[in-house]
């Protein structure tokens, strides 16, 4: 990963010296080795602050929202799974081809420092990837991890090494964690409960809620100039986390909302801070629109139109997908 | 000081459960350890150092009833909501979260007095617990906090087989008169010894020479105006999480729902600094972008705070924002950039 940093280093300011770009998104470092962050880097000289290592999980995609207000063409590097959030963007309008310059950046898989610190490692002064292996030291000691024990759940659905979109790709691709199982399983379990069981899951999982809005900023198929739930106008609690109604369909709504259009990034269960399984809700509907109008990725390119705002004589009517999904 | 072993600590926590509402770290329905009330079936999480929500909850809950108005014919009756006066005593509060009440204090309990704030405040009775194993994000040391001493009506400290137990307050040895029976006389050596411990681990810590006090420059429109601003918010997404889980935030929103077409009531919610409506007037919204939203967290917390409360920060270094931001960016990298920037 090493290697990566110092070719993204050398690329951004390659192309800012040469005027492609004005601005360049990547990530800059923290305190701890885990926390690096998304940043803007507007000059050759910030660029040497660039980083890449096994916690860049963060997608840059909506970042480019910002850009294209702007009308600065920025430079931003991709992993391969970022890649569909920027084709969604694109396919949404919501951003302009010529303020971004992709830079395909090669990843193989992202850890998660809060499942390091849930197997018992505390106080971590440093960690190293080697290989499959994750070494963490603490004041209390060394502790060691295999790669997959610590990977975030979203790399764990990994959706391969490839490109979805890029002016160019740095250095070679690098092998993709194999996902092995049922991407739907956990959606299928909820399926198989009885309608009052069902009810009952998600009310306790979203009153876990404390309407932060992270899952919705981070989401590159949230991208409305206002969300409704920002609208004071709107008769809805935009802020607060009360056990109502209101409340718990601020994700059912957005789930609405995103359909079709959610590239299964897993961005919004990864940044929530009550560990909502907010993934689960669209993922249901990633697999009925699998089933109902054949298999469709969102965000695979940026000009097929998602299922669900295009008309097929074929497609099913709603009494027929009803009885089709049992 | 007293003791007792774990092994009697239920008998304890029933005690003082008797007593009043005992709310405890307790791992909660998300996973979460958290303050809930405890009851015999919950195993109080001592050995968790920071509970995820902070413990400003009990004292200013994020959605609270003010007032109910309700219509009959053409009459108009106002009712004030208050909090119920039940007793609560609230165990396990690390010295960070001890040292949020002291500033949410001066926030609330300043003329005009919060009255909802001041009933909570004023039946909680707080017992503190000595961290004795610090993370990589506290950086209470930075503000002056001792984690090995706490403070509250009462002090504890967890050791591998006991807990250690003084009174501070009046309120405190009040307390403890009624259950000491439970408990034994105790030398104070063996609490020293962890608290040498625990200090020697802080000073390990990467955070443990990070400070505030006398770095960040005070200059209101100096700081205001540093160029630091816009590069070091790009990354922010404008969530609220950090100013949801911080201790020391404390701004609100009032609001009417109308329950029915004669029953409104009126109450109040968290807000945060980061949204975009935050303190939106009829005239508009004084902060427009995300720079001008972001800046005002930071110049709050570390510049017109201290400048408004004898130099006190609303920060106390429990980590939080470290842990729990989405992008990873938190209050220290602000300050450091604050602190290197040359123009401030």
């Amino acid at each position: 990963m090493q290697k990566i940093a110092e070719l993204m280093r050398a690329k951004a300011v390659e192309l800012l010296q040469s005027s492609k770009a004005e601005r360049v998104l990547a990530w800059r470092a923290g305190e701890f080795f885990y926390d690096n962050a998304p940043a803007a880097f507007n000059d050759v000289d910030a660029c040497q602050e660039i980083v890449y290592n096994e916690f860049c999980p963060a997608n840059l995609a909506k970042y480019l929202i910002e850009a294209t207000k702007q009308q600065k063409k920025t430079v931003v590097f991709l992993k391969p799974c970022d890649t569909y959030g920027v084709n969604q963007l694109l396919k949404d309008h919501r951003i302009k081809r010529e303020y971004f310059y992709a830079v395909g950046t090669p990843c193989s898989g992202m850890l998660d420092v809060k499942k390091i610190k849930e197997l018992g490692a505390k106080a971590i002064t440093q960690i190293t990837c080697e290989d499959n292996k994750v070494i963490v030291e603490t004041p209390y000691g060394t502790k060691e991890f295999a790669k997959e024990e610590v990977l975030l759940d979203k790399c764990m659905m990994c959706k391969g090494n490839e490109y979805k979109i890029a002016d160019e790709e740095l250095g070679e691709k690098l092998e993709p964690i194999q996902f092995v199982g049922d991407r739907f399983a956990a959606v299928k379990a909820i399926e198989a409960m009885s309608a009052e069981e069902r009810f009952a899951f998600w009310q306790e999982e979203l009153s876990k809620c404390i309407r932060c809005n992270a899952c919705r900023d981070i989401c590159p198929a949230c991208s409305c100039e206002q969300c409704i739930f920002d609208n004071q106008e709107a008769p809805v609690g935009g802020k607060a986390a009360a056990d109502d109604v209101e409340e718990q369909l601020f994700h059912l709504i957005r789930a609405y909302h995103v359909a079709g259009r959610c590239v299964g990034c897993g961005e919004c269960a990864r940044v929530c801070p009550q560990g909502v399984k907010l993934g689960l809700l669209n993922l249901k509907f990633i697999k009925d629109i699998n089933q109902f109008y054949g298999a469709y990725q969102a965000g695979e390119d940026a000009t097929t139109p998602s299922p669900l705002v295009s008309y097929k004589e074929n497609d099913p009517e709603a009494e027929e997908a009803v009885q089709r999904r049992g | 000081m007293l003791k007792i072993t774990l092994d009697n600590l239920p008998k304890l926590l029933a005690a003082l459960s008797e007593l009043g509402e005992l709310q405890v770290p307790c791992e909660n329905k998300s996973g979460k350890v958290d303050f809930e009330k405890w009851n015999a079936e919950k195993r109080p999480r001592f050995d968790i150092t920071l509970t995820s929500k902070s413990a400003k909850d009990l004292f200013f809950p994020q959605v609270e009833d003010l007032l109910a108005f309700k219509t009959k014919g053409k009459n108009l009756s106002i009712e004030q909501i208050m909090p119920s006066d039940k007793k609560v005593i609230l165990m396990g509060v690390r010295a960070c979260d001890i040292k949020s009440f002291e500033l949410l204090d001066k926030v609330f309990l300043k003329d005009p007095v919060d009255t909802y704030y001041k009933a909570r405040r004023e039946n909680t009775l707080i017992i503190g617990m000595a961290c004795s194993e610090p993370e990589e994000t506290c950086f209470c040391g930075s503000f002056g906090i001792d984690a090995t001493a706490p403070g509250g009506d009462v002090t504890t400290w967890i050791t591998k087989d006991a807990l250690y137990w003084q009174a501070n307050t009046e309120a405190g040895k009040t307390l403890t008169e009624k259950v000491a029976d439970l408990m034994e006389e105790a030398e104070a050596s063996k609490v020293e010894e962890q608290a040498a411990v625990t200090k020697a681990v802080l000073e390990k810590m990467p955070l443990a020479n990070f400070k505030v006090a006398g770095k960040i420059p005070q200059d209101e429109l100096k700081t205001f105006n540093s160029k630091i601003w816009e590069e070091i918010s790009a990354g922010c997404l404008s969530c609220c999480t950090c100013t949801y889980v911080c201790p020391t935030c404390h701004c609100y929103d009032i609001r009417d729902y109308a329950v029915s077409d004669n029953h409104t009531e009126r109450y109040r919610c968290w807000d945060s600094c980061l949204a975009s409506d935050f303190t939106k007037m009829a005239h508009g919204n004084p902060r427009k972008t995300k720079v001008e939203r972001f800046r005002q967290r930071y110049m709050h917390k570390l510049v017109y705070f201290p400048n408004n409360n004898e130099g006190d920060f609303a920060c106390v270094g429990c980590g939080r924002c470290l842990q729990k931001c989405p992008v990873n960016l938190n209050i220290v990298k602000v300050a450091k950039a604050l602190e290197v920037s040359e123009d401030v």
